[in-house]
């Protein structure tokens, strides 16, 4: 349907009598059918933690995957590097995260999400610059030609991993979590961790403000009028190469803050940490639909969810759990769940 | 041509555009004099719409010119052409469905909010647009997508308004409205293009009549000239106007 | 004659010529023109990749299709050989060829729905599905250790005919014992020599040019009566029937399979990379890409080690020079490649020819 929820977030006129606008919620309810599937197979406080973990590891995921399947729909470029942002963003932080390290050793929330949120701020400028250039020297060049952009995207990566094992060295740099966000909170007999619950409430962030400046902005109506037209979006008088610089950079950006919560998540981090991610975010992107950011955020929640229970269910299934999710969702739907409507 | 005044808005001098290998528009000419509505004729495949695109930038012109309002706009950019004043309503109309139609106008409108006294005009022979105003515009018929097309490109003034085939498949009571639409915009001081294929609808409307053949200007005249010329007519069009639908 | 070997697909070019003949030259006498194992091995590497890479340009420089599936076919067939003859006590020419018998259905089998899939779906998606698809396959292979030796790999011992020990003559042929690794390398050699032949054939036969035409334009294809879908599925299958052959090859060779030298990235991306540098589209693009690839890989890497020595008062510079960091140099010259060698080494040969 839509680069956003199905929900159009508008009110319908008074007379009754008119069409209702189309709401497309099966997709929605995937997630709460996955997570109430389970429900009897484990016992409550286990079914929360890995809910938990679910959605948590969804959330990072589909902070990864937003920006590649938006820039997907506007400009229909498939960015096969986007792995890199990813892994640069991670690196960048620690220019951040190793000087200040006294600061994460303290107990104090405040200081550790300070220290954090600084470390996100330049891991996002960074990949926002890096995309920026990315964009206007490479991939302006071959735009249309999918072939030659698979390409060239894929050798960005390579070079890019490359790099940043020759800036920061091969060895895999550990990056422990501060001491305020280790360890859980337990609700009941429940054991949430405590990164999980803050990587679920930033996804929660991240999704909102990308609902609310595609639904409420006038960049946000741009993008959604760029991804069905970008030809009529021009003879309207906008310049949407400019769109296109800008959307390619906070994609890059959403993948480098993406990368700094996986580098914590798994607390290490290591140059290929990217391309590792890549496949979960292309099964994401693929399951969702390219170009639909609602679709994105479904698919990253039911492959985690998924991920996370067949890990504790059926622990030999779950290395084949995202190839069977990501069939069994284009049997049903071969475009993904949102299709665009160029398809 | 030279009964309305003044400078022409649009002048086409010998535009040839290529596409791929094809050379669709071979030498055209045109001239649009500025205030009323001139009229591109003729048959499938002879360029007209070619001939609007290219005015718009879509596609580039392989040699010639093109001078709007006194500016030779040949060689810029889609979004520049549409910021000197141009505003386009293609075939497909190229609503975007999954705006609401108040989200179609609000993009158009460059300028900042919409006029409310504008948008009441437009409504004004438009009426579905104000039933439908909060509905994603792909869930309208043919002719209501048809006439947020045409709102789209007038809820600002323009000064030129280039429409391609607004009346294709469209029910008789909506081209009414369209005729209506266009008859008002006209005391406006915007000027139009209009690509048609149906000769009853332009015949009274237009002012100035271009006939197009094989991607060239083969014609160019009074619209009332060729109305009153069966001769003419059946030479240029290949068959009586009169039945042409 | 030679023209009918060559299916009429000549280098037609005077500097390719030759360079094809060195590299055939070099790889027929490769067991007596170096002593070592190293070199040997390197040339058996260079036979392989040749068909590997002209298997995979196939899909891509002749029909157009991106995949990252071809190196699971590569690896079914180095694994079917491999787990075949390891599951054995007795290494029999019985158990190796039941083996590739196996691997050669699961390769047809896997192709064939592959193949199918690309019906519903858009070029883009494709490629992102044979990628997860194959990724996952890694996974598995890695995991099922018992099975396939996991991470590590398995080690396993060939027929007599192929075993290091076995010596066929006495005397030795032009300093070279005629053992068992000879008989293996001109096995290897011959069946690469065999595959690329037929390939060749393939593309230009009609069915190549049909393929040739559903990339330039396939609703055009569809248009003049083509079922296109029926010749992407037959591409698919043949392109990873060769690779999974190429595989076994290999692994017959190196009496071991393992995910890293099999199933991984690293392969696919070799692969891309001889087949955009050499040539989309040329198959003797395969051979000059992979000829010069492996060589680089082998000898340039001492190279760039001694460089990066020399240079450790500057440390970022030999940090770049070092040899690990092979990969981002080979990068570097596939960017540049795509955009200014867009046809490859062997299009620049040919064009100057003109």
């Amino acid at each position: 349907m839509s680069a956003t929820l199905p929900i159009s977030g508008s009110k319908p006129q008074a007379d009754a009598a008119l069409p209702a606008a189309k709401r497309d919620l099966a997709p929605l309810l995937l997630v709460p059918a996955l997570a109430l599937a389970v429900l009897p197979f484990v016992s409550l406080p286990t079914w929360v933690t890995l809910t938990v973990a679910g959605l948590a590891m969804g959330m990072m995921i589909f902070i990864m995957a937003s920006g590649l399947t938006l820039v997907f729909g506007l400009m229909s470029v498939l960015n096969f590097g986007h792995g890199a942002f990813v892994s640069v963003g991670a690196f960048s932080a620690t220019l951040v995260l190793l000087p200040m390290r006294n600061w994460l050793e303290t107990d104090s929330l405040a200081a550790n999400l300070g220290v954090l949120g600084l470390a996100v701020l330049v891991a996002m400028l960074v990949t926002a610059l890096i995309g920026w250039a990315f964009e206007r020297i490479v991939i302006m060049s071959v735009y249309g030609q999918h072939l030659k952009q698979i390409l060239i995207t894929m050798g960005g990566m390579i070079v890019s991993e490359q790099l940043i094992n020759v800036i920061w060295g091969a060895e895999q740099i550990p990056l422990p979590l501060p001491s305020s966000l280790r360890g859980a909170i337990f609700i009941g007999e429940a054991a949430i961790e405590k990164y999980r619950l803050l990587a679920v409430v930033v996804g929660l962030i991240v999704f909102a403000a990308m609902f609310l400046t595609l639904n409420r902005t006038k960049i946000g109506l741009l993008i959604r009028a760029g991804v069905e037209n970008g030809e009529m979006v021009e003879a309207m008088g906008y310049r949407i190469r400019r769109l296109f610089v800008g959307v390619f950079a906070a994609g890059s950006a959403l993948a480098g803050l993406g990368g700094v919560m996986w580098g914590l998540y798994k607390e290490t981090l290591v140059a290929s940490m990217g391309s590792e991610v890549m496949i979960m975010v292309f099964i994401v992107v693929i399951i969702g639909g390219l170009g639909s950011v609602g679709g994105c955020f479904i698919g990253a929640l039911l492959m985690a969810l998924l991920h996370n229970y067949a890990g504790f269910l059926a622990p030999k299934l779950n290395l084949v759990s995202n190839i069977v999710l990501m069939i069994a969702i284009l049997l049903w739907r071969p475009a993904g769940l949102y299709s665009k409507s160029r398809g | 041509m030279s009964e309305l005044t003044g400078e022409p808005i649009l002048t086409l001098s010998g535009v040839h555009t290529h596409i791929g290998q094809y050379h669709i528009l071979q030498g055209v000419d045109l001239v649009v004099p500025r205030g009323g509505l001139a009229v591109l004729l003729g048959r499938n495949g002879a360029g007209k719409t070619t001939t609007l695109r290219t005015i718009m930038g879509l596609w580039k012109a392989s040699s010639g010119s093109i001078v709007f309002d006194g500016r030779d706009i040949t060689k810029l950019a889609t979004p520049d052409i549409a910021r000197a004043g141009i505003a386009y309503v293609p075939e497909s109309m190229a609503v975007f469905s999954e705006l609401t139609v108040r989200e179609n106008l609000y993009l158009a409108a460059r300028n900042g909010p919409l006029d409310e006294a504008r948008v009441d005009w437009i409504c004004g022979f438009f009426p579905a647009l104000k039933k439908f105003w909060h509905y994603p515009a792909g869930n309208l018929s043919g002719g209501q997508k048809q006439m947020v097309a045409i709102a789209r490109a007038i809820v600002e003034p323009r000064k030129l308004l280039l429409v391609d085939e607004p009346t294709k498949g469209l029910a008789p009571a909506i081209v009414q409205s369209l005729m209506m639409a266009f008859r008002e915009l006209k005391d406006t001081n915007t000027t139009i293009l209009l690509v048609e294929q149906n000769f009853n609808f332009v015949k009274t409307l237009g002012d100035t009549v271009g006939v197009m053949d094989d991607g060239r200007v083969a014609h160019a005249g009074l619209m009332h000239d060729l109305v009153g010329d069966d001769a003419l007519q059946q030479r240029l069009l290949g068959l009586s106007l009169d039945s042409h639908q | 004659m030679l023209i009918k070997l060559l299916s009429g697909d000549l280098p037609r070019s005077r500097a390719l010529t030759v360079l094809l003949l060195v590299v055939l030259l070099g790889l027929l006498l490769a067991p007596f023109l170096f002593a070592g194992a190293r070199p040997l091995n390197t040339a058996a590497t260079i036979c392989v990749y040749i068909v590997l890479v002209a298997s995979y340009d196939l899909l891509l420089g002749y029909t157009g299709i991106v995949s990252f599936a071809h190196t699971m076919f590569y690896g079914i067939g180095a694994y079917g050989i491999g787990i075949a003859l390891a599951s054995v006590e007795e290494p029999t020419w019985g158990i190796v060829f039941a083996g590739l018998g196996l691997a050669l259905l699961l390769t047809i089998a896997l192709a064939f729905v592959i193949g199918l899939f690309a019906l519903r779906v858009r070029a883009i998606f494709y490629a992102m599905i044979t990628l997860a698809v194959a990724s996952s396959f890694a996974v598995l292979a890695s995991q099922l250790s018992d099975f396939t030796g996991g991470e590590d790999g398995r080690t396993f011992s060939v027929p007599e005919l192929l075993s290091p020990g076995f010596t066929l003559m006495e005397n030795e042929v032009f300093g070279r014992a005629v053992d068992g690794k000879l008989i293996t390398y001109y096995i290897v050699f011959f069946g690469c020599l065999l595959l690329f032949l037929f390939l060749l054939r393939l593309v230009n036969s009609p069915f190549g040019r049909v393929l040739q035409a559903i990339r330039e334009n396939e609703f055009r294809a569809e248009a003049l009566g083509y079922r296109t879908v029926v010749y992407r599925i037959w591409a698919n299958v043949l392109a990873a029937v060769v690779a999974a052959l190429a595989g076994a090859l290999m692994a017959l060779w190196l009496r071991y399979v393992g995910p890293k030298t099999s199933l991984g990235f690293e392969v696919m991306t070799d692969i891309l990379l001889i087949v955009v540098i050499g040539g989309m589209g040329t198959m003797y693009g395969a051979v000059i890409g992979a000829a010069l690839f492996i060589l680089a890989q082998n000898y340039l890497k001492s190279l760039m080690g001694q460089a990066s020595e020399a240079l450790a008062d500057l440390p970022m510079l030999a940090a770049a020079l070092h040899p690990d960091r092979w990969m981002l140099w080979l990068g570097v010259l596939f960017i540049l490649s795509i955009y200014f060698f867009p046809i490859g080494i062997v299009g620049k040969l040919r064009f100057r020819r003109k």
